[in-house]
């Protein structure tokens, strides 16, 4: 090597901490517009984030809050109670449509009394405005309380998915044209009716607690019955999912020799992963309804379905969370004595549990948005109508979940159906946004860093 | 540890519970997505009315449906198949096969099929069923010959309609819908086009001729619909000219969103279906595995309870949705009040 001191030559070096070369112009630049890269990026995102988050809450906003009439309904004992002796099993012949005249005079009656003017002549004129789960509910408390037939009674019935769409704004005069379930009479006497306070609207609590409707009935739609569907698989879920997943991981992060076998093993978990979700759907509806015989559209099915699905998250963030324990612990522990076992469930497990938790619960926020799967076990469809009666009941009667019951909603002809739909997505992020973030909770209160 | 344990024993209580609860107390239907709202409809009505659990309706299509009907018999196959088309010869065979023998054929009313296109877009209001052969088939008759489907625009073939590219919106073939569309439209079409008759003349057998009829062109002009209505709705709206084929029920529903077009001069409602003036409506059907009833609870009763005057006539709420009530109900009654299956006469 010569001597590198040397600076002859014609131009002196311009490197320097105060000098700003060409070289060192174009570095910054570049940096600069990777920050730019970046920003738009993030920007790109926050905008779709936004766009799609306003459309969901503009659309869907609309389903928690619902239109009901206030009628006094005369319960007019020779219709309802033709022997007179109150007994409910006897009454209990009289069926909905039997109740259905009695509600649309009354409805009627409040309409002369208030004076509106209309060309409509009687009750049979204005059933359009009335849902047809009125009949039902007069019916039910009827029937529960026999005694009160011949009275005249305050109910608070729904009105028709129409008159709750002029409401909301989805219907109008000119919209309704061709209509025939609602003319632009009704929707005169809606506001005349309106502005008494017998027609107003208020949220609705039965869209959370509710059961399914049928197609004509929009207005009486609720997600309640199809929660309890996804709790229940939820349940199933976690059960066998967690303890399943976790005993997989340890042995084999822990106790399994390092040979093709396991090697194997690893390469379908991340492959069985990546699978499509209808693929399980397949799987489970071989496995658990034609060779098992377990019973069709049952939230056990579908959560062992779900099981299987979500078995391979957990089990690789399981992993992932094992792997991050430094191994210094597990050397502390077997150097003082502790066997395998007691090194891995005294100290290693219980560092790694919030990142097996964290894992757990997306696995579980995935499984519960899921709806490929339930596809072909039979619960997608009219099927979230009965309550479960207890525990066992709600494991094994035919039940829906969320997501399938808004994909149901969305494939509705009556456009109320549609905006129920965005409601029930509204719900449904509520819930995955609770998991993620109780997720983060558990990771934020029990990390531990080395 | 407790956890594992836990979930074993769970596991093993809810397979013992799963096979001691066996007795299936809720009928379960499955089948056409036409049929399903009447179906939630009378579900629902009769989970009000009685003291059995509403039944479960599934949807996924006719063929789907009684597909799964044909599985077996047995509490973890269906009970009953909605079916927007008869059942076929080879799905009874299938049926048999497996053990399905008895089967109650239910008629409960007729469904009409429109077409419909974009509020805003143009008014097809001149619509033949020649029409929709030259719009659709791969093969038409032009000046005599017959040659491949050189039509773009519905005003090359009929001058009365929109001279607009032809965008169809078809149901896809799982659906029982197609099977209506290509019998009354396009095999109708085809007969009075001439093409039959030219497949015939080049030398084609009639069966052949019959199933080149009913194909269609494949260069995207016809958009098979796999999905629901909604679907078919959805593109519709996002294309001016396009046009679909819905159910009358789901128009009348978005009659905010369609515009409905005339076949053969007709408009379609319930009146003129009835009538028969409008060419286009079919029979819809529910299909009963006698072999379930008396072991199911309530799936005689359900039956009964569908077909009753205050449901499926007139002036029930089938009708309101948009069935055209059938005017033979009565006999369909007394069929399955006395458990008539298919194939003995009454």
């Amino acid at each position: 090597m010569t001597d590198a001191t040397y600076t002859g030559g014609k131009e002196p070096a311009k490197h320097g901490l105060l000098t700003v070369d060409a070289r060192t112009k174009k570095r910054n630049a570049s940096e600069k517009r990777f920050r730019m890269y970046g920003l738009a990026a993030i920007g790109a995102g926050v905008f779709f984030l936004v766009v799609l988050l306003g459309a969901i809450i503009a659309n869907g906003i609309g389903a928690f809050q619902q239109t009901f009439i206030e009628v006094p309904v005369y319960l007019e004992e020779a219709k309802l109670d033709k022997t007179g002796n109150r007994d409910p099993e006897e009454m209990a012949k009289v069926s909905t449509f039997g109740y259905s005249p009695l509600i649309q005079n009354s409805l009627w009656k409040v309409i002369v009394d208030s004076g509106a003017e209309t060309p409509l002549e009687d009750g049979g004129d204005v059933k359009q405005m009335i849902s047809a789960s009125a009949a039902a509910k007069v019916r039910d408390w009827v029937l529960a309380n026999p005694d009160r037939v011949g009275e005249t009674v305050d109910f608070q019935i729904l009105a028709s998915s129409r008159v709750d769409g002029y409401l909301k704004g989805r219907v109008s005069r000119e919209s309704i044209a061709q209509d025939k379930n609602i003319d632009a009479e009704h929707l005169d006497l809606v506001d005349a009716l309106r502005a008494q306070g017998v027609v107003h609207k208020s949220f609705n609590w039965e869209f959370i607690t509710g059961a399914d409707a049928s197609e004509s009935r929009a207005e009486q739609a609720g997600l309640g019955v199809s929660m309890l569907g996804s709790l229940f698989m939820m349940i199933t879920v976690l059960l066998l999912a967690l303890p399943i997943g976790v005993a997989a991981s340890i042995y084999l992060e822990e106790f399994a020799p390092t040979n093709r076998f396991t090697d194997f093993i690893e390469v379908n978990i991340s492959n069985l992963a990546a699978v499509p979700s209808i693929v399980f759907g397949i799987l489970g509806l071989a496995a658990f309804i034609q060779f098992a015989h377990l019973p069709q559209s049952a939230p056990l099915v579908g959560g062992l379905t779900l099981t299987l699905m979500t078995l391979p998250t957990i089990v690789i963030s399981t992993r992932a969370a094992l792997k991050a324990v430094p191994p210094s612990i597990r050397d502390a522990a077997l150097g003082v004595g502790a066997s395998k076992m007691q090194a891995t469930f005294h100290h290693v497990l219980p560092l790694a549990m919030p990142g097996i938790l964290t894992g757990t619960i997306i696995g579980l926020a995935q499984a519960l948005g899921e709806t490929a799967p339930l596809l072909l076990i039979g619960m997608v469809g009219y099927i979230a109508t009965n309550y479960p009666e207890g525990v066992f009941s709600g494991f094994l009667s035919p039940n829906s979940a969320m997501p399938a019951q808004i994909y149901e909603w969305a494939k509705r002809a009556d456009p109320a159906y549609y905006e129920r739909a965005w409601g029930g997505i509204i719900v449904l992020l509520v819930f995955l946004l609770a998991m993620n973030l109780l997720a983060i909770v558990l990771r934020r209160k029990f990390e531990r860093r080395w | 540890m407790q956890s594992v344990k836990l979930a074993v024993s769970a596991l093993a209580l809810a397979a013992a519970s799963a096979t001691a609860a066996a007795a299936r107390d809720n009928v379960q239907v499955a089948g056409s997505s036409t049929v399903l709202p009447y179906a939630s409809i009378v579900a629902e009505a009769f989970g009000e009315n009685f003291d059995f659990p509403t039944p479960v309706v599934e949807s996924g299509g006719s063929s789907a449906g009684l597909k799964r009907f044909c599985e077996g018999v047995g509490e973890n196959t269906i009970d009953i198949a909605n079916a927007s088309r008869a059942i076929r010869e080879k799905e009874i065979k299938a049926c048999a096969d497996a053990g399905v023998t008895d089967i109650i054929e239910v008629r409960i009313g007729y469904d009409g099929i429109v077409f419909a296109s974009q509020k805003d877009g143009p008014a097809f209001t001149a619509f033949e069923p020649a029409d929709w052969y030259n719009a659709l088939a791969p093969k038409v008759v032009k000046d005599g010959e017959l040659v491949d489907n050189p039509y773009t625009k519905w005003s090359e073939f009929n001058a009365d309609l929109p001279d607009v590219e032809i965008a169809a919106f078809i149901p896809g073939t799982k659906h029982g819908t197609r099977e209506v569309f290509e019998e009354k439209v396009l095999a109708a079409g085809c007969e009075t086009t001439g093409a039959l008759e030219a497949m015939v003349a080049s030398g084609m057998s009639e069966d052949d001729a019959e199933d080149a009829c009913i194909s269609v062109r494949t260069d995207g002009k016809s958009v098979d619909i796999d999905g629901d209505y909604t679907e078919t709705l959805a593109r519709i709206d996002s294309n001016a000219n396009g046009v679909g084929v819905f159910g009358l029920a789901f128009y009348e529903n978005n009659t905010d969103k369609l515009k409905v077009a005339t076949m053969s001069g007709i408009e379609p409602s319930t009146e003129t279906i009835a009538s028969g003036e409008y060419p286009v409506s079919r029979p819809l059907f529910f299909y009963i595995k006698k072999a379930h009833i008396g072991v199911i609870p309530g799936l005689k009763e359900y039956a009964e309870f569908f077909v009753a005057d205050e449901i499926a006539g007139p002036d029930g709420p089938l009708a309101n949705y948009g069935l055209v009530s059938d005017p033979e109900l009565a006999d369909t009654q007394a069929k399955v009040a006395d458990e008539v299956t298919m194939g003995e006469s009454m």
